[in-house]
């Protein structure tokens, strides 16, 4: 069986807004204070109009922002064991799972939509914090795998989004397994010579930071985003000093030497499209 | 020699063959006698406690402070050993140690965390915990064995990669993954063996070879199950049932086809018989040279690549 049969027939959305939160109700931005009408900030591009705070996108609202008219096919992912190790600790791995979709309306932390960006064949995998903290497991390894594979297809351009606690503990070192397998799937565009860019959102940690989320060509972050491997109360805990007030934020990432640029949200598709025609020749 | 919790049993009978052989009132032949008694009896205990360990206790063996750690290897199953340091950017971490050596009549270059054996050189080795340019000199020694064509063996033992903020401040994250790709591209034969614990990003960025090994008392886990029983449960007290539904024993991780081979410890753990337990690594190291050699630089990449692509993906309909 070829892998892409198992792309069965992709939904194709455009411009879908999701309406499932009423437009009604206040957001407390964390940075300001400011009390903001939750219509308002989805206008902003989930950016606080007051301070630039980049609030997390939801998925498909950032394929919608990123896609030319914000068309997009989103494809249908592989199927992987569930629970391969019938994980329990207070719930059920399984409970999680199924509380997990029915909160985020999707499979599990990743989505993956082709189409194009500034006329350029693009896959973009972004990932959705709110599904048990965008924790890698194997389906979302296998998930990155698919666009890769996707990518080296259609000569598309590879972008990722994480937004990821780090490696999933309900599968234990299957998730750490997924740290060696996105390697080699990012890396195979390596020698097509097709683009893979990272913008790294809030927040990117543990082995999600330390495999494939590092290894773009071209590496943008979102402004304030939190980034790094290992957890800043683990090393609060063990330096017993203060860390510097930007520490693991976006732009102390860029001030070592770690990412190419932050880019502001508004910015981001703009800064794609250069950095892909500058890349990616058709 | 450290005893470990549930070893106390061994630790009496040690204590009743000292008494004996210390006993003046007693006759040569009466302590011979009562001696082999003690052997048998403590060779049983033995038996019984270390056929049936549970995850945590194999946790506890994999951390034991007398286990072989790498310089031990170096020193024991490998020749002319001469080190390599430095990542040539920052500095020389000695978390990691490494260089090229003889084993089995043919140069290789062997790469593993240190631990170090007592205080002075656990600081120096900073416990087995690497910074960014630990793994940074890892792919620079990966990349010279590439160079001179020679196998690379890894000898993992860490507890995790070091998390503070030097780390951060020169990427660990990127070290971590660059150290995990130039595994994964290497085009010479890799073989990875876990000799003690296997602490996740830390450790699979020398652990994604051609062949993985785990030494049967060792561990390999995504988290600790410390670190597992405090996040979920919110108790580290819970680490032995963390240490149960993390499947992070050889055995476990055979069967869940993420390492190759499980190398049999002496009953009694390799903390009591290293020398036996590193010649029946050795052993296995020479059995999986032998079968890579054959193989060109191109097919060993892509034989690496494909057993990771395969690995936990559902069989095909």
């Amino acid at each position: 069986m070829n892998w892409l049969s198992r792309l069965t027939r992709p939904t194709v959305k455009k411009a879908a807004t999701q309406k499932d939160i009423p437009n009604n109700y206040w957001d407390r931005c964390p940075d300001c204070g400011a009390m903001l009408f939750h219509a308002e900030i989805e206008k902003a591009d989930f950016v606080c109009p007051y301070c630039d705070h980049h609030f997390r996108l939801p998925v498909l609202k950032r394929f919608e922002m990123l896609f030319d008219r914000g068309e997009f096919t989103l494809i249908q992912l592989p199927k992987v064991k569930e629970d391969p190790l019938k994980f329990a600790d207070l719930e059920k791995y399984t409970d999680r799972l199924k509380k997990a979709r029915k909160k985020t309306k999707h499979e599990d932390a990743i989505q993956v939509a082709h189409g194009h960006i500034g006329g350029h064949a693009t896959v973009v995998g972004v990932f959705d914090f709110a599904f048990m903290g965008g924790s890698m497991g194997t389906a979302v390894g296998e998930a990155i795998i698919t666009a890769s594979q996707l990518a080296l297809l259609q000569e598309a351009a590879l972008i990722l989004i994480p937004a990821s606690g780090g490696a999933r503990m309900q599968e234990g070192m299957l998730s750490l397994m997924q740290m060696a397998r996105t390697t080699i799937a990012v890396k195979k565009l390596k020698t097509k010579r097709l683009p893979y860019i990272t913008i790294l959102s809030d927040p990117t940690m543990g082995g999600v930071t330390a495999s494939f989320a590092m290894l773009g060509d071209v590496a943008f972050a979102e402004p304030g985003a939190a980034i790094g491997f290992a957890g800043k109360r683990v090393i609060e805990q063990i330096v017993r000093e203060k860390l510097p007030a930007n520490f693991q934020q976006a732009s102390y990432l860029l001030d070592h030497g770690m990412i190419d640029q932050v880019v502001h949200r508004k910015d981001l598709k703009k800064a794609l499209i250069n950095i892909l025609n500058l890349l990616h020749k058709q | 020699m450290q005893y470990l919790d549930f070893e106390q049993q061994i630790l009496e009978i040690d204590t009743r063959l000292a008494d004996v052989n210390a006993d003046v009132t007693r006759s040569d032949t009466e302590k011979k006698e009562e001696t082999s008694r003690l052997i048998k009896k403590k060779e049983k205990t033995i038996e019984s406690i270390y056929t049936n360990l549970t995850p945590w206790q194999k946790s506890a063996v994999a951390r034991h402070e007398n286990r072989p750690h790498t310089s031990d290897y170096i020193n024991s199953i490998f020749q002319n050993f001469s080190i390599l340091s430095g990542d040539r950017a920052f500095a020389d971490d000695k978390a990691i140690i490494g260089g090229f050596a003889e084993f089995d009549g043919q140069t290789v270059m062997v790469i593993g965390h240190e631990k170090g054996h007592d205080t002075e050189s656990r600081l120096a080795h900073n416990f087995g915990m690497a910074k960014p340019e630990g793994y940074r000199k890892a792919i620079r020694l990966m990349k010279l064995a590439e160079q001179f064509n020679v196998p690379v063996i890894t000898l993992v033992d860490t507890a995790g990669a070091f998390p503070g903020m030097e780390g951060e401040e020169r990427g660990q994250g990127q070290a971590i993954a660059a150290s995990t790709e130039a595994c994964l591209d290497l085009k010479v034969p890799l073989i990875c063996c876990i000799i003690g614990e296997g602490g996740s990003g830390g450790a699979i960025a020398l652990a994604s070879g051609n062949k993985v090994l785990m030494l049967e008392n060792s561990i390999y886990s995504v988290i600790s199950p410390e670190g597992c029983a405090s996040i979920l449960w919110k108790d580290a007290k819970m680490a032995s049932k963390a240490a149960e539904i993390l499947n992070l024993t050889a055995t476990d991780l055979l069967r869940l086809g993420i390492i190759d081979e499980v190398v049999p410890e002496p009953l009694g753990g390799a903390h009591r018989y290293p020398q036996e337990t590193m010649g029946a690594l050795a052993s296995a190291i020479k059995k999986h040279l032998d079968s890579l050699k054959s193989h060109t630089p191109d097919e060993l990449k892509t034989m690496r690549h494909d057993k990771f692509l395969a690995m936990t993906r559902l069989p095909e309909e």
